[in-house]
């Protein structure tokens, strides 16, 4: 039973970082912005909280560290992007290297440092209920942000006048402009929204996951955000599915790979992956569904002609 | 302010000017709108009427010039100052999001906070109380641009504008659905609003309008009561001179010529969601005419002409046959060299590569049927071949541009259009397949193109013409179909064509049940 509960406890670890960037992408890309950044926002995220917690000796100053730097890192992507409308994509992928490069440099003298951790919440006498009490009352506090911020984010989007704005600058920026919304100030709000989650996601690998400094921690865990947004198809419930079953097949393959499963050890890093996929893939069949979620302006840099 | 502005006047524009690099597209208007008048802006494409009303709703800044509403000097820096002052614009090519409901998208533009239940409710009240019916829990997406249109007048109306502004709205329209936006419109000016009304379509002009100021090259070149004015009077205020009437010599002998394009229980399923599905097409297009295909835009035209042109390979390879063998299995490549010729409605990107210049977009379509011509041994592109090609087709359509061989992009539409229609034509191809072949094209070149696709019919070619434009395929075809819906109606001859029966049947009637679609309308 112990084990059991375990497993849930560290896959709902790993899936929690994968589902707050992703979340922070869709509301990106909901806007029509594809920021291809999200593995540099993340990394500083994680180097910036580490760093905070670690100087300041309090995991909570770190945590609000990660999302300020990720935050001030996507305002440069969002300068770029929107007030200079550069390329998007290559804007993005370099957002990415300077994150990763950017992090190693400010981190060297964190390498090997003890880091703090985030304590997870502990409700006397309820935490400590078997199973239940663990897995819902007894878990890091971004696990409760991540679930928090889904249900907002699609509260948000759906029932708000201003989540509906923003929908409709995704899908014709032009035809927004000429109602007379402000594409641009949202746009920036947006991306901005979307490196905070970013950070965040980064402050949960090195205050929470392993509360410790090493360089490229993210490992790739950025890709995966913006892959699932993609193949849930711009829904947010679609991305906590993804971001959980990744998780549970990565942890899951981990334990195959530690009880000598004889499965090539490759085959078995390549399950989640292709697991969330295909899952995915699955549950978008419907196309019209998808066009309608689809945002049509994606990646198309706006210069209003005035 | 000053107290020689007249009240009277809802707006007062004076010696507004707009440049855009070294092209100034208004260059010092003066504009009066009065109270509860429908004003006409005429003038050819690219007289300046859009960027116009673009600056009077604050979608564009001007370089100069003032605006006096209701005799205040006021600057119109957003579409939301505009709305504030009371000013509602329904655009041309519509600002609708497709993935929103018809209500998302009104809500969107009213930004009054209510829910969106409440302002379902005041469209659908509104819509029907103009006799302009609209579901707004349906989807942009799946509604056809007559339906899309009344979205954004009732949008338009529940902001409760002083003057409303409407860029080309019948060009979307069946005659019916036009009609009914007539007595909107009268109803609207009997309320005291005003309206300005751009159109280049004279003799709706001449029917609703009280005044009319003419554009041409970015100035206004007279203003009239058009009601008192001819059409051929109002074209020759737009163009400057008179334009020459287009000619068909009655085509003869038709029934025996051999059928060049055959088209054959063409049936497409939809590829994307917003798509039109074509069902059980069957065409003749014999040596020696010219069929139009009417219908208004989006009931499957531009499914239809990827189909026919191969941009889309059939299942069924006998659903497209061309001078009588079987082509729905080739590539567009095949299907040239067979003898088809095809201009397809988007001129840059389909049409043209906009990048690249016209010799090479000219060898781009031809290099495969003209090879001996363009391309010598070893593959080595002949490029003093090409080139005087090119210069030959600019002469002969007599295509104006910057530069020698300027980039597709660099040329204006129509310019573009009248190179694109020729370097077809250049190959006397034996099947001609035209969509929209003069869509944007001013009134002297569109007659030259419509002139030169009849004489090519006459030489002995088959040509199919879709167009949304009644006036060009009464003009130049020898019968007319319409599509509705992905589906095609037999050919009227042109000497039993009227507008109301082509305009019944674009709104969907069968023929001879004539009186139950005018509700439909």
């Amino acid at each position: 039973m112990d084990i059991t509960v375990n497993i849930l406890l560290t896959i709902a670890t790993a899936a929690t970082p994968l589902l707050i960037a992703a979340i922070g992408e869709l509301v990106v890309e909901r806007s029509g912005v594809l920021n291809l950044g999200v593995e540099g926002m993340m990394i500083m995220g994680a180097v910036g909280g580490f760093g905070a917690g670690y100087l300041t000796g309090s995991p909570w100053i770190g945590l609000l560290a990660a999302i300020i730097v990720g935050a001030l890192f996507s305002l440069l992507f969002a300068v770029m992007t929107l007030s200079l409308a550069t390329n998007q994509v290559a804007t993005g992928l370099s957002l990415t290297l300077l994150g990763l490069g950017l992090s190693g440099m400010i981190g060297t003298s964190f390498v090997g440092q003890p880091g703090v951790r985030l304590p997870n919440l502990d409700i006397p006498g309820i935490s400590s209920i078997p199973v239940v009490g663990k897995l819902i009352f007894g878990q890091d506090p971004v696990f409760y942000i991540s679930i928090a911020l889904t249900a907002a984010v699609m509260w948000f989007l759906f029932r708000t006048r201003t989540g509906l704005t923003l929908r409709s600058i995704g899908d014709s920026h032009t035809s927004a402009h000429a109602l007379g919304i402000k594409v641009i100030r949202y746009r920036y709000l947006a991306v901005i929204f979307g490196g905070a989650c970013a950070g965040l996601a980064g402050g949960h690998l090195s205050l929470v996951y392993t509360p410790q400094w090493v360089e490229n921690m993210s490992a790739g865990r950025g890709w995966i955000a913006l892959a699932l947004v993609v193949f849930a198809s711009w829904r947010p419930w679609r991305v906590l599915a993804g971001a959980y079953i990744f998780g549970a097949v990565w942890i899951g393959q981990l334990h195959a790979q530690a009880f000598g499963i004889p499965v090539p050890s490759q085959f078995l890093s390549s399950l989640p992956y292709l697991a969330t996929i295909v899952v995915l893939v699955l549950i978008s069949r419907n196309k019209r569904l998808t066009m309608m979620n689809t945002p049509a302006s994606l990646g198309q840099p706006f210069v209003p002609d005035r | 302010m000053s107290a020689n502005h007249d009240r009277s006047n809802l707006l007062e524009v004076r010696g507004l000017t707009k440049i855009f690099g070294t092209l100034t597209a208004c260059d010092h208007i003066d504009l009066n709108i009065a109270k509860g008048e429908i004003h006409a802006l005429l003038g050819e494409n690219g007289a300046g009427k859009s960027t116009l009303v673009k600056m009077l709703f604050g979608s564009l800044e001007p370089n100069s010039g003032e605006i006096f509403w209701d005799g205040k000097a006021v600057k119109i820096t957003s579409p939301g100052v505009a709305k504030k002052l009371g000013i509602g614009m329904v655009f041309q090519h519509f600002s609708l999001f497709e993935a929103l409901t018809a209500a998302e998208n009104i809500a969107l533009s009213l930004n009054d906070g209510s829910p969106i239940s409440t302002i379902a409710a005041k469209a659908r009240a509104l819509s029907f109380s103009y006799g302009l019916p609209l579901d707004p829990d349906s989807l942009v997406g799946d509604l056809s641009v007559g339906e899309r249109q009344r979205i954004e007048i009732i949008r338009c109306l529940l902001q409760t504008p002083q003057l409303i502004i409407l860029d080309e709205p019948t060009s979307v329209l069946t005659p019916q659905e036009a009609d009914k936006l007539f007595e909107t419109l009268e109803r609207l000016r009997s309320e005291g609003k005003s309206i300005l009304y751009i159109s280049h379509r004279l003799e709706e002009v001449k029917r609703i309008c009280d005044r009319a100021t003419v554009l041409r090259h970015g100035k206004v070149v007279g203003h009239c009561n058009p009601r008192e004015e001819t059409a051929a009077s109002l074209a020759r205020m737009m163009v400057g001179s008179e334009v020459k009437a287009v000619e068909r010599a009655p085509a003869e002998g038709i029934e025996t010529a051999p059928a060049l394009l055959e088209i054959r229980g063409l049936t497409r399923k939809p590829a994307t969601p917003f798509a039109i599905p074509l069902k059980n097409i069957n065409l003749t297009v014999r040596a020696g005419e010219v069929i139009g295909i009417a219908g208004v835009a989006g009931n499957g035209q531009g499914e239809f002409f990827e189909s026919v042109s191969g941009e889309v390979l059939q299942q069924d390879a006998g659903s497209v046959r061309i001078r009588g063998k079987d082509a729905g299995a080739l590539s567009i490549t095949g299907r040239r060299l067979m003898g088809a010729a095809f201009v397809p409605e988007e001129r840059l990107g389909h049409g043209a590569a906009p990048r690249m210049k016209l010799s090479e977009n000219l060898l781009l379509s031809r290099h495969a049927t003209d090879g001996k011509a363009f391309v010598g041994s070893g593959g080595m592109v002949k490029n003093s071949a090409v080139y005087s090609a090119a210069q030959r087709i600019i002469t002969a359509m007599d295509v104006r541009k910057s530069a020698p061989d300027p980039e597709a992009a660099a040329l204006s539409g129509g310019n573009l259009q009248k190179f694109i229609v020729g370097r077809e034509l250049d190959r006397k191809p034996s099947v001609m397949i035209v969509n929209q072949p003069t869509w944007g094209v001013d009134a002297g070149a569109a007659a030259r193109i419509r002139q030169a696709l009849i004489e090519l019919a006459r030489s002995g070619s088959a040509v199919l013409v879709i167009s949304q434009d009644l006036d060009e395929l009464f003009e130049l075809s020898d019968a007319i179909a319409v599509m509705h819906n992905g589906e095609l109606s037999a050919p009227l001859p042109i000497a039993e064509a009227t507008f109301e029966k082509i305009g019944l049947l674009m709104g969907g009637a069968e023929p001879g049940h004539a009186e139950h679609s005018l509700e439909i309308a």
